[in-house]
C-alpha cells in the first residue's frame, strides 16, 4: 500500500456527474512557516508569492538552477506567514536544500491532513448542504474555514478539473465523518466518487499539465534534453523577472533572450481516436513533436491532446499531423490525423469562475 | 610438442571468453589451467558432499549481456536469476532494507530520515547517469590519448562526445565522482548515518580503501553499472553457483573446437627474437604458439611468467608497482538449516538478498583501520548471502549454503605470512559476528571453507587475493589499466596479450576484458572481429 488512505477512492466513474469527489490525501503537502517563509518561497518559486495574500491560493512552478521545472503545484497562504505547498512529487530534499540561509521551518505533513476534491457544477450546493454557509461567496483560489463536527473544515476553491470545484482539508480523525456527511447530504445533488481516469480526462479538458506525464521533473532527468523550462510548458505567465532573485532566474533570462527549445500546445485532432503517445509530423513528414496526454473529451466532444513540440512548430495555423495507432479486436491500425492548435482550455464553462457560485 | 595458433594462460572466465572468440574465428586455441578445475575465481566446487559452493565470486550482474547472448550461454547451461531484498541490521536490531519498488524504497529511507527518503530519487538519478556514461565503454578498447592513429583519434572523439552528451554539469560531476570518497559522495545526498553506511558497502568491496578514501565513489559505480535483464544495478545468482558461468563459457569454447588442459601450470612464456614463441609448463611440457594471452593479473603475469631481463626496466617497474592489494577474505559455509535473524522476523523477503551488520560509516572506517594496522578487522564488513534460498541446486533439500564476503583482511599479518592459527582466528571473528545477529546460526554449521588472501593467491592465483586483479582507482582505470601505454590488451612483447580483469574495464565477472582482448588479437591478425559491439542507448 503506497499511502495511508484516509478516504477510500472508489472505482472509475465519469466526472460529469453533477459533482464528484476525489481523494487527494496522497498528494504531497509541505507546511512552510517561520520568519522567512515568504522570502524563502519567493526564492524557490518563479512567480511573486507576495501577491498571494492570506486566504488565497496560487498555482506555481519551481525550477532548478538551470531553469528547468522540478514540479508544479499550489501554494496556500493559510494564515499570515503560514503556507502550504502541494505537489505531486516529493520535495522535502529540494525544499530543505533551497532553504539554506532562511529562517524557515519546513515540515512534510502529507499524512497529517486529509484532503478531498469536490468538483462539478453542484459542488457548491453540496458544501452548503453540509453547513458551509456562505461557501458560494468564495472566489476562485479563495480559502475559507467552516466549523465542522467539533472542529474546523478548510475549503479552497481550487481543483484539478476545469469546472467549478473545491478542495476540502480536514484533520484525518474527522475525515470519515466528512465523507459521510457529503454523501448523506449530497445525495440529492448526485454526488459520486471519482477515479483517476475520470480526473485524467477532466484535467486534460482543462489543459492542465501533470508531472511524469507532460513533463519530467528536472531532478529526475538523466538525459540532458528531457527536462522543460516554464516557458516550454506554456507557463511563462508564472515567471516574474521583476523579482530580484529566484531559483533558475539567470537561466530563464538567458532562455528568454536565446529562445526556447520546445513549446507545449493543446491540439484538437480530427476523428475520434485518442492520439496517445503519437508522433506529430509537419506537412513534409518530419517529426516535430510528441503527444504527452490525449483523451476523447466528453465535454467538448473533441479528440484532444497536449503535445510537446520542437520550436518553432506548434504555432496556430501550422499544418500538423498525428500518427495514431489503435487496436480493434486485437488488430492494430494506423491513421494520420490532422491536428489544429487550440488556444486556451478545451472546456471552460463560465460557472468555473462565476461568483457567487451557482447551485448547478 | 604441439603447435597452436594461440595459447591462453589461465581458465578464468575472461581467459575462456577470450579463447572462445579466438576459436570461433577459426584459430587453433589451447587453454592451460594450473588447477585440476577451471573457472579461476568464477568457480563452483563441491567441497562438502552435496553442497555446491560459489567458492570465490558469488553474485552476478556485470556479465555483459551482449556476450551472454552472442556466445549463446543459455544454450550452454547458464541461467542468471535476479534476487531481491538485501538488508542492513544494526546492533540495536533496527533494519534498513532494499526494495525494488521505488516508492517502497523511499518510504523505507524516510522511516529513518524523511528528507533522505526524498533524496533517494536524486541519488539514483545521478548514479544512473554515471552508469549510462560508463556502460557503452565496457565493450570498447580504451583509446590511447597519446596516439595519432586514426582509430585512437576516433575513439577519443567518441569518448569526448559521450562525456559531453549529458551536459556541462556532468563533466564537473564526473571528474569529482571518479576521485571522491564514497562517504563524501553519499554526504551530498543523505543525512542518516545508517543509510550512508548501508549504501557505502559497494564503494569498498574488493578494494584496500576505506569509506573515507578518495576513489571509493567510483568503486560503487563499478558495482552498480551491471544489470540483470536491463534492470541497472540489479544482481543475480548463477544457477548452480558462479562456476556455472565459467562452465557455460567453456562449453561454448569447446563447441568452437577449443581445447583445455588442466593441471598444467605455465611456468614461463618463451620469448624468441623479441616475440613470443610459446609457453613452458612446470611439468616440463612446451606448447608452441605465436600468440600467448595471459588471464593472470598483470603483476603475476610480468613478474612470474617472464624473465624480467626480457622486459624493459621501466615496464618491470610498472608491473612490480601495480597496485593490487589484498583486502578481503571469504567464508563459505555449509548449513544444516536456515539461520534465523530475529531482527528480520520470520519469512522476511529481505533475507533473499545481501545481509550486512552495520551501524555507521565510523564503524566501517574502524574496520579499515585494523587492516592498516596489519590485522583482519575486529568488526569486519560482511556481505552475506544465502543463495540456496533462491537456487535449490546448490544444496540437499532443507540444507543451505551461506556465502560470506569479508572485509578487511590484510595480505600479511603484521608484516609476516598468514598461519593456520591466524586463519582460524579470522574465521572465529566472522562466525562470532554472524552469531551475534543470528542465535541459531552456529548450531547449524556443518563445514566452513575459509579463504584469506593467502588461500586466494595460492589457489586462484590472484596476487594478494585482490578480487579485481588490481585496484579500481583512476590511476589504474581506462587507458591507464593496467599500465599507461598498455591498455589495449597488448603486452610489451610481440604476440603477447593480456585478457584478465587487470585490463579495461576491470574486475567482476564481466567477460568484457576477455572479449575486448580477442577483438585486438583478431585485429592484429587482420581477421574480421567477431566480438559484438556494446548495445547503445541514447
Amino acid at each position: 500500500m503506497r499511502h495511508k488512505d484516509h478516504f477510500k477512492t472508489a472505482v472509475y466513474q465519469t466526472p460529469f456527474h453533477p459533482r464528484t469527489s476525489f481523494d487527494l490525501t496522497p498528494m504531497t503537502k509541505h507546511r512552510i512557516t517561520g520568519k522567512d517563509a515568504l522570502p524563502f518561497l519567493n526564492r524557490l518559486i518563479t512567480r511573486d508569492i507576495a501577491k498571494i495574500k492570506p486566504g488565497r491560493v496560487g498555482y506555481c512552478v519551481w525550477c532548478d538552477d538551470n531553469g528547468q521545472v522540478i514540479d508544479d503545484g499550489t501554494v496556500f497562504h493559510l494564515r499570515e506567514g503560514d503556507y502550504r505547498l502541494c505537489s505531486q512529487e516529493r520535495q522535502l530534499d529540494w525544499l530543505t536544500r533551497s532553504a539554506h540561509g532562511f529562517d524557515v521551518k519546513i515540515v512534510e505533513d502529507t499524512h497529517e491532513v486529509a484532503a478531498l476534491a469536490l468538483q462539478g457544477p453542484t459542488s457548491c450546493a453540496v458544501l452548503k448542504a453540509i453547513g458551509c454557509t456562505g461557501a458560494e461567496k468564495l472566489k476562485p483560489f479563495d480559502i475559507a474555514y467552516f466549523p465542522f463536527a467539533d472542529g474546523e473544515l478548510m475549503v479552497s476553491r481550487t481543483g484539478f478539473t476545469g469546472d467549478l470545484g473545491y478542495e476540502l482539508w480536514i484533520d484525518p480523525a474527522r475525515a470519515l465523518e466528512l465523507w459521510d456527511a457529503l454523501f448523506d447530504k449530497g445525495g440529492n445533488h448526485g454526488i459520486r466518487p471519482m477515479g483517476t481516469h475520470a480526473l485524467e480526462v477532466a484535467r486534460i479538458e482543462a489543459g492542465f499539465i501533470q508531472a511524469q506525464v507532460d513533463f519530467l521533473p528536472a531532478d529526475q532527468a538523466i538525459r540532458i534534453d528531457r527536462s522543460r523550462s516554464p516557458f516550454e510548458l506554456d507557463l511563462g505567465r508564472l515567471v516574474d523577472f521583476s523579482k530580484p532573485n529566484f531559483n533558475g532566474r539567470r537561466a530563464l533570462l538567458e532562455e528568454r533572450r536565446r529562445g526556447s527549445r520546445y513549446r507545449l500546445v493543446r491540439l484538437d485532432i480530427e476523428g475520434n481516436k485518442p492520439a496517445r503517445s503519437a508522433y506529430i509530423y509537419d506537412s513534409k513528414r518530419n517529426v516535430v513533436g510528441t503527444v504527452t496526454s490525449a483523451e476523447w473529451s466528453p465535454s467538448a466532444k473533441s479528440n484532444i491532446a497536449l503535445a510537446s513540440m520542437h520550436m518553432p512548430w506548434g504555432r496556430p495555423g501550422d499544418e500538423l499531423w498525428a500518427e495514431i495507432y489503435y487496436q480493434r479486436e486485437l488488430k492494430w491500425s494506423r491513421v494520420m490525423a490532422r491536428c489544429r492548435v487550440v488556444e486556451g482550455a478545451f472546456f471552460d464553462p463560465p460557472r468555473r469562475r462565476a461568483t457567487p457560485a451557482a447551485d448547478f | 610438442m604441439t603447435n597452436y595458433d594461440a595459447i591462453v594462460v589461465g581458465a578464468g572466465h575472461n581467459g575462456l571468453t577470450n579463447a572462445a572468440y579466438l576459436a570461433r574465428a577459426g584459430l587453433k586455441v589451447l587453454v592451460l589451467e594450473r588447477m585440476p578445475w577451471i573457472g579461476g575465481a568464477a568457480v563452483s566446487r563441491e567441497i562438502e558432499k552435496g553442497w555446491m559452493y560459489s567458492n570465490c565470486s558469488y553474485v552476478c550482474s556485470l556479465l555483459r549481456p551482449e556476450l551472454f547472448r552472442d556466445l549463446e550461454l543459455a544454450r550452454h547451461g547458464l541461467q542468471v536469476v535476479p534476487y531481491g531484498g538485501g538488508v542492513t541490521i544494526t546492533r540495536t536490531g533496527d533494519v534498513l532494507g532494499n526494495y525494488t519498488d521505488e516508492d517502497v524504497q523511499r518510504r523505507e529511507f524516510a522511516r529513518h530520515n524523511p528528507r533522505d527518503g526524498d533524496a533517494y530519487h536524486r541519488y539514483s538519478t545521478d548514479v544512473i547517469r554515471q552508469c549510462k556514461f560508463i556502460r557503452p565503454l565496457l565493450l570498447r578498447t580504451p583509446p590511447d590519448p597519446t596516439s595519432f592513429k586514426p582509430r585512437d583519434i576516433r575513439e577519443l572523439i567518441y569518448l569526448g562526445r559521450e562525456f559531453t552528451k549529458f551536459g556541462e554539469q556532468f563533466i564537473y560531476d564526473t571528474l569529482r565522482f571518479y576521485t571522491m570518497s564514497i562517504a563524501d559522495f553519499l554526504g551530498e545526498y543523505f543525512e542518516s548515518d545508517l543509510i550512508k553506511a548501508h549504501l557505502s558497502g559497494s564503494g569498498i568491496i574488493g578494494s584496500a580503501m576505506g569509506v573515507y578514501s578518495p576513489g571509493t565513489a567510483y568503486v560503487l559505480l563499478h558495482h552498480y553499472m551491471g544489470d540483470v535483464d536491463g534492470s541497472i544495478g540489479a544482481w543475480g545468482f548463477a544457477r548452480g553457483g558462479m562456476g556455472a558461468v565459467s562452465n557455460a563459457i567453456a562449453s561454448a569454447y569447446k563447441s568452437f573446437g577449443g581445447e583445455i588442459v588442466t593441471d598444467a601450470p605455465v611456468e614461463r612464456v618463451i620469448v624468441r627474437n623479441g616475440r613470443v614463441a610459446g609457453v613452458a609448463t612446470a611439468n616440463g611440457n612446451e606448447y608452441r604458439a605465436k600468440i600467448v594471452v595471459s588471464n593472470l593479473d598483470p603483476k603475476r603475469t610480468f613478474t612470474k611468467l617472464f624473465d624480467e631481463g626480457d622486459l624493459n626496466p621501466e615496464f618491470v617497474k610498472r608491473a612490480r608497482n601495480f597496485k593490487i592489494r589484498g583486502s578481503s577474505g571469504k567464508l563459505n559455509i555449509a548449513l544444516d538449516g536456515l539461520p534465523e535473524f530475529p531482527a528480520l522476523g520470520r519469512d522476511n523477503p529481505l533475507r533473499f538478498g545481501d545481509i550486512h551488520f552495520l551501524d555507521s560509516l565510523e564503524k566501517m572506517e574502524r574496520a579499515y583501520d585494523d587492516w592498516k594496522n596489519g590485522t583482519w578487522s575486529k568488526e569486519p564488513y560482511l556481505d552475506l548471502l544465502i543463495p540456496s534460498m533462491t537456487d535449490p541446486t546448490m544444496t540437499p533439500p532443507g540444507k543451505h549454503f551461506m556465502s560470506v564476503f569479508v572485509q578487511y583482511v590484510p595480505p600479511k599479518i603484521h608484516g609476516r605470512d598468514w598461519t593456520d592459527q591466524d586463519r582460524d582466528g579470522f574465521k572465529n571473528t566472522v562466525l562470532d559476528q554472524i552469531g551475534r545477529y543470528s542465535p541459531n546460526f552456529k548450531s547449524l554449521i556443518r563445514h566452513v571453507e575459509v579463504r584469506t588472501p593467502r588461500e586466494l593467491e595460492d589457489e586462484v592465483g590472484l596476487t594478494e587475493g585482490n578480487i579485481f586483479q588490481g585496484e579500481l582507482t583512476m590511476d589504474q582505470l581506462l587507458f591507464n589499466r593496467p599500465f599507461p601505454g598498455y591498455a589495449q590488451y597488448r603486452g610489451p612483447v610481440k604476440g603477447f596479450y593480456m585478457c584478465g580483469s587487470g585490463t579495461h574495464p576491470g574486475g567482476g565477472v564481466m567477460a568484457a576484458p576477455g572479449a575486448n582482448a580477442a577483438r585486438e588479437i583478431l585485429l592484429d591478425l587482420k581477421r574480421p572481429s567477431l566480438v559484438p559491439e556494446g548495445w547503445q542507448d541514447d
